[in-house]
C-alpha cells in the first residue's frame, strides 16, 4: 500500500501493462477526495497535536470473487486511488499475488528506493566535516 | 440607503473582476505561468501557503498562488476556503520526525552530532548578491556545489569525501541531552488533541492546541514575536538544538482495515529550540524545549514557532509572564493571518450607516464645546 500511495497513476498504469490483466472491479465507494488531519508530536516525541490537513483520495472496490480492496492515497489523483484499490483486492488472491508483486509492486518499490537513495546521496554531498573536530580528537 | 448602493455596484463589481482577471494574466505576449512551474520554481511560496492554509496539497497551493496573483495570504485564504468543501476522512497517526528522510539537518549546539551536519538546499552561506545568470535562460547546472565559492564561515571545513547517502532516522539532538537527564522530557500521552478547525479557540489553551495554532499561524507575526523574545521581551536563552527538513511518512488507521496504512509522504521542517531553565520548586535545573513543526520547507517559520512555543510555556514552567510573546491570548488570537486579514480588511466595506451616526455625534459634541467656549 505504501508503494502504491507514493506512485502516481501513470506509473502504476505503466507497470500494469506488463502484468496479467486485473479482474473487473465494481466501485463500492469513491474514488473520492477528502482530508486527513496530519498529526505531529509536541517536542517530536510527546503528546500528539494537530499539524494540518492533507488531501487524500480513497476508493473501495469489490472483485467478482467477492474480495474487497481499499485504498487511501495522499493527493487528489482519483485514478491512482482506484488502481490501488483494485490492486489491493487482487493482491489478496494467492494465485494472482506473485505475478502482480513481481510486475507492479516490486518495480515501483525499486524505482522509489532508487529515487530516495539519490536524494540521500545528494544530501550526503552537503554534509560538513569540521577540521577542528578532527584535530580536537 | 445601503441597499441602493449595493444594487448600483453590480456592474462596477463585474467590471472590476474582469479587470482583475486581465491584470492577473498580465501582458498576453508573456507566456502564462503553469501550475507545475509555480509548484516547482516557487516551491517555498507553495510551502508557505500550505502551512498557513493548513492544508498540504502542492497543486492546490500553486493554483491558489496563481489565482491570488502571488498574494500569499490571499492564497492561504483560498486554500482554507476550499478545504471546507472536503469531507474529513479521519486523523493520521502522529508522524515520526525521528524517522525522517533527511534533506537538511543542522545543529547549532553540537558540531559533531551523530549523522553530521547536512546543509541541504539552503540559502545560508549564499552571498545575497543578485545572480543575473538567473535573469537569462541559461540552464541551471545540476552539479552540487556549483553555485557559490567556499563560504567564509565554513572555510575550516570540507565536504564529506565519499557521500554514502544520509540514512533515514538520524537521532535527535534532544535525545542526546535527554540521555544525560539534562533535557526536560515531553509529557507523554495519547490523548485526542483538540482541533481548531472543529472547535473555536478557548483559554487557557493547552500546548497541543497552541502548537496547532502556531503551525498555521502567520510567519511574519511569529517571526516578530520570536524576535521580541530574543530582544528581551521574555526570558529566552535559545539555542538551535536541531533543525531538520525532509520527508516523513503519513499513516492512517482506517476502521475498515483495522491496521495502519501509509498514505504517502509529506515534507516538513522541524525545529527543536533548546532553552536553559533554572529550575523550579519541583524541577531541577535543566534544558527545556521550544518546538516548531511546519508543512514544507519553512525554516524561518519553524524557528519562530519554536521560540514562541517556548515563550508560551511560561505558565507551565512557573516563569513570570511579562512579555507579549508569553501571553497566549495575545499570541493565539492574533497569529492567524486569515482571521486577521478578515477583520482588518472588513474596514473597507461599506460602513455608511455606522459612520453617519458617528458624524452626527461628533458634530453635536463639537457644537456643544464651541457653544460653551463662546459663553
Amino acid at each position: 500500500m505504501a508503494v502504491l500511495a507514493r506512485a502516481d497513476a501513470a506509473a502504476i498504469a505503466t507497470r500494469l501493462e506488463h502484468a496479467p490483466p486485473l479482474p473487473p472491479a465494481t466501485r463500492l465507494r469513491g474514488p473520492e477526495i477528502g482530508l486527513v488531519m496530519a498529526r505531529g508530536r509536541q517536542g517530536g516525541d510527546g503528546a500528539p497535536f494537530n499539524l494540518g490537513e492533507v488531501t487524500v483520495t480513497r476508493c473501495s472496490v469489490s472483485l467478482p470473487d467477492g474480495r474487497i480492496g481499499h485504498a487511501y492515497v495522499a493527493g487528489r489523483d482519483l485514478r491512482q486511488a482506484e488502481l490501488a484499490a483494485v490492486l489491493d483486492a487482487a493482491l489478496q488472491d494467492p494465485a494472482a499475488r506473485p505475478a502482480l508483486l513481481e510486475a507492479v509492486i516490486e518495480p515501483l518499490a525499486a524505482a522509489q528506493a532508487a529515487e530516495a537513495a539519490a536524494v540521500a546521496a545528494r544530501a550526503a554531498a552537503t554534509r560538513v566535516q569540521f577540521f577542528t573536530m578532527q584535530t580536537m580528537r | 440607503m445601503a441597499y441602493v448602493a449595493v444594487k448600483g455596484g453590480e456592474r462596477a463589481i463585474d467590471a472590476a473582476h474582469a479587470w482583475l482577471a486581465e491584470t492577473r494574466r498580465g501582458d498576453a505576449a508573456v507566456p502564462e505561468l503553469s501550475l507545475a512551474q509555480i509548484e516547482q520554481q516557487m516551491g517555498l511560496a507553495v510551502d508557505r501557503v500550505m502551512a498557513e492554509g493548513a492544508c498540504y496539497d502542492r497543486g492546490l497551493a500553486a493554483l491558489a498562488i496563481k489565482q491570488a496573483r502571488g498574494d500569499l495570504i490571499e492564497a492561504a485564504f483560498l486554500l482554507r476556503a476550499y478545504r471546507t468543501t472536503l469531507p474529513r476522512f479521519g486523523a493520521s497517526l502522529p508522524i515520526d520526525s525521528g524517522a525522517m528522510r533527511i534533506r537538511r539537518r543542522i545543529s547549532a549546539t553540537y558540531k559533531d552530532l551523530p549523522g553530521g551536519q547536512v546543509l541541504g538546499p539552503t540559502f545560508d552561506y549564499t552571498h545575497r548578491l543578485l545572480d543575473f545568470a538567473l535573469a537569462g535562460d541559461r540552464p541551471v547546472s545540476q552539479e552540487p556545489g556549483r553555485e557559490s565559492p567556499r563560504p567564509a564561515s565554513l572555510a575550516g571545513s570540507q565536504p564529506a569525501p565519499a557521500p554514502a547517502g544520509i540514512a533515514a532516522g538520524l537521532p535527535r539532538v534532544t535525545g542526546i541531552l535527554a540521555q544525560e537527564g539534562l533535557m526536560a522530557p515531553e509529557a507523554p500521552g495519547e490523548a485526542e488533541p483538540p482541533d481548531l478547525t472543529r472547535e473555536p479557540l478557548a483559554f487557557p489553551a493547552g500546548r497541543p492546541l497552541r502548537l496547532q495554532a502556531l503551525a498555521r499561524g502567520d510567519e511574519g507575526f511569529l517571526l516578530a514575536m520570536g524576535y521580541s523574545t530574543q530582544r528581551g521581551y521574555g526570558n529566552a536563552h535559545p539555542f538551535v538544538g536541531e533543525i531538520r527538513m525532509g520527508e516523513v511518512a503519513v499513516e492512517i488507521l482506517p476502521p475498515e482495515l483495522g491496521f495502519a496504512v501509509e498514505i504517502g509522504e509529506i515534507t516538513v521542517t522541524e525545529c527543536q529550540m533548546v532553552n536553559q531553565f533554572a529550575g523550579s520548586k519541583t524541577e531541577p535545573p535543566q534544558f527545556t524545549r521550544g518546538y516548531g513543526l511546519v508543512f514544507g520547507h519553512g525554516e524561518r517559520k519553524a524557528m519562530a514557532m519554536s521560540l514562541v512555543d517556548r515563550a508560551l510555556r511560561a505558565d507551565e514552567l512557573g516563569e513570570e509572564a511579562t512579555a507579549p510573546a508569553q501571553c497566549q491570548e495575545f499570541v493565539l488570537y492574533h497569529c492567524d493571518n486569515v482571521e486577521a486579514t478578515g477583520f482588518v480588511e472588513h474596514l473597507k466595506l461599506p460602513h455608511y450607516v455606522d459612520f453617519q451616526s458617528e458624524l452626527e455625534k461628533v458634530r453635536e459634541m463639537r457644537a456643544t464645546v464651541l457653544r460653551e467656549a463662546a459663553e
